[in-house]
């Protein structure tokens, strides 16, 4: 055991933890004000259903004995048996906190999914959709990538901390969601301003903090390679913000704040799976290729009519393939992978091997979401009433709002027992 | 008596305020409005995304004046909140029937 790489992995843990908070503050600012909590609650609820599962079965499902290069031993360590044992390592770290650390990894890939889907999901259904989403999707597909199933021991594709795991997983899925739950009301036709940018910034930097313990701490030890991992991250992130700036003040005449931290999360999203396999200058020409092209993707939903409300699709997915895809021409053999991309004369072999990994893990989740989802919307209904989110789901679902900027209130209060005191409608057991 | 009310552009308000200070006014109600008329919106982009905006954030200000002040207040107002550009704003008076002081209960001029 290391203890100078247990103690980095378990404050990559901590900081990897606090992504999902600031995803909720990120994503929050974005919504009309009638919606800002609920937005958040999603991120919150992730954060609360995937840490128990995850302790219950998820970890084992993941990273148990392999079987059959799919999944892994979902008994093996149920409950985490077993592993309290002192002398239970992985690696160089106690499995104790490798297991804290890939734990958050699986709360955040659910909550990113939550963007496409703002203003209409119904509570209670999109905790059931939680549960059951990273059961059928990111357990497995985590297996594939990291826990030593097919994606890692046969297509031998490179994702060092989640490019296909965790965005362009989550991003196909948030597309899926988008198509079953249909346009918000008034999309593409009223105005659906963010109500709160200076929180977007917040989340943004809240992001890029966390993502520094994402990235680097994916080296799972306090060595060389999680130092190249966090230079990587840092100056992908910054190229890819000026790439995104500049796309918006040549085609819209501004350069907005809103594309900052759009550009700032596109280019954390594209160098997560390359951040160990390109040199540092490698990174800011892939930072920068992802914030253009993220930029423009983010008009798709205009034009193929499909509400993928905060762009997870246009910057989770596209950046992710983004990212898996632009190893496979710039990975540098000096890198900590090793691994030469074709512009370092290694041949389209390992461009071939990260197309494979990226479509199978997009195909697969597109798939599975669209079943959870409509399975879903069949039975216990994923949408809100009209009602409910013309009104503000914020008031109806959680009974709360966001903001009381008023002096002048009226009302009384009534004793929390009283049933009859709830002033919700039909959505307050949504 | 008359009612005096403007409304503005929101920078305005400090300006006018103490122009109309300066012209006796004792004590005006300024309130957060939004509309339009020849300004129309303006236009913001979120991600690409082009919004037209068509109501514009004005200020509306309220003056309680005695019936033979009612144009020369007006007129203050109405210089002081000029900028000369388009959305300066409207000003306009209206009669009022009684105006009463919560505190005292007085009526009339007395309540100004």
């Amino acid at each position: 055991m290391d203890s100078g790489d247990t103690s980095w992995v378990l404050a990559s843990a901590a900081l990897v933890l606090l992504m999902t908070p600031g995803l909720a503050l990120f994503y929050g600012g974005m919504v009309r004000a009638k919606s800002v909590l609920n937005m958040m609650m999603m991120s919150f609820g992730s954060l609360a259903l995937v840490s128990v599962l995850w302790v219950l079965y998820g970890y084992s499902m993941t990273f148990g004995t392999d079987k059959s290069k799919v999944i892994g031993d979902p008994g093996e360590y149920l409950g985490l048996k077993g592993l309290m044992d002192p002398e239970a390592l992985s690696g160089t770290i106690p499995t104790m906190a490798f297991v804290a650390f890939q734990g958050v990894f699986a709360v955040i890939t659910v909550a990113l999914i939550s963007g496409a889907i703002a203003d209409r999901a119904k509570f209670g259904t999109w905790m059931v959709f939680v549960g059951i989403w990273v059961t059928l999707v990111y357990f497995p597909v985590a297996h594939w990538v990291w826990g030593g199933g097919w994606i890692m021991k046969d297509v031998e594709a490179i994702d060092f901390a989640g490019g296909t795991a965790v965005h362009i997983n989550a991003g196909v899925a948030g597309l899926a969601l988008a198509l079953v739950l249909g346009k918000r009301i008034g999309f593409a036709k009223e105005p659906m301003r963010p109500h709160n940018l200076p929180l977007v910034m917040i989340g943004a930097g809240l992001l890029w903090f966390g993502w520094f313990g994402f990235n680097a701490g994916s080296a799972v030890a306090a060595n060389a390679t999680a130092s190249v991992a966090w230079v990587n991250t840092f100056v992908a992130t910054g190229a890819a913000t000026l790439g995104w700036l500049l796309t918006e003040r040549f085609r819209d005449g501004h350069a907005t704040s809103l594309g900052a931290a759009s550009g700032v999360v596109a280019g954390l999203v594209a160098i997560t799976p390359a951040c160990h396999s390109v040199s540092p200058v490698g990174a800011i020409a892939l930072g920068a290729l992802a914030g253009v092209l993220c930029a423009l993707a983010v008009g798709l939903k205009y034009r193929f009519g499909y509400d993928d409300s905060l762009d997870v699709v246009g910057v989770h997915l596209v950046g992710g393939l983004v990212g898996t895809l632009a190893i496979g021409l710039l990975a540098d053999p000096d890198a900590p992978a090793g691994a030469s991309g074709l512009l370092a004369g290694g041949g389209a072999s390992l461009l071939g091997k990260q197309a494979i990994g990226a479509f199978s893990v997009l195909g697969y989740s597109l798939i599975v979401t669209l079943i959870i989802g409509l399975v879903l919307e069949k039975t216990i209904g994923f949408r809100v009433t009209t009602e409910t989110e013309v009104s503000g789901i914020d008031l109806d679902v959680h009974a709360e709002s966001g903001y009381d900027l008023t002096p002048a209130t009226s009302g009384a209060f009534r004793q929390q027992s009283s049933k009859a005191a709830a002033p919700t409608g039909e959505g307050a057991m949504a | 008596m008359k009612l005096v009310v403007a409304v503005i552009k929101p920078h305005m308000v400090d300006t006018v305020k103490d122009a109309l200070q300066g012209a006796g006014v004792h004590g005006l109600t300024v309130s957060e409005a939004n509309g339009f008329g020849r300004q129309r919106g303006h236009t913001e982009v979120y991600r690409g995304a082009e919004y037209t905006v068509d109501l514009v954030p004005k200020v509306r200000i309220e003056v309680l004046v005695e019936a033979e002040e009612a144009q020369a207040v007006a007129d203050t107002l109405v210089q002081a909140a000029r900028t000369g550009k388009i959305g300066d704003g409207k000003v306009w008076i209206m009669p009022v029937e009684e105006v009463i002081r919560v505190r005292t209960g007085e009526r009339g001029t007395d309540a100004l």
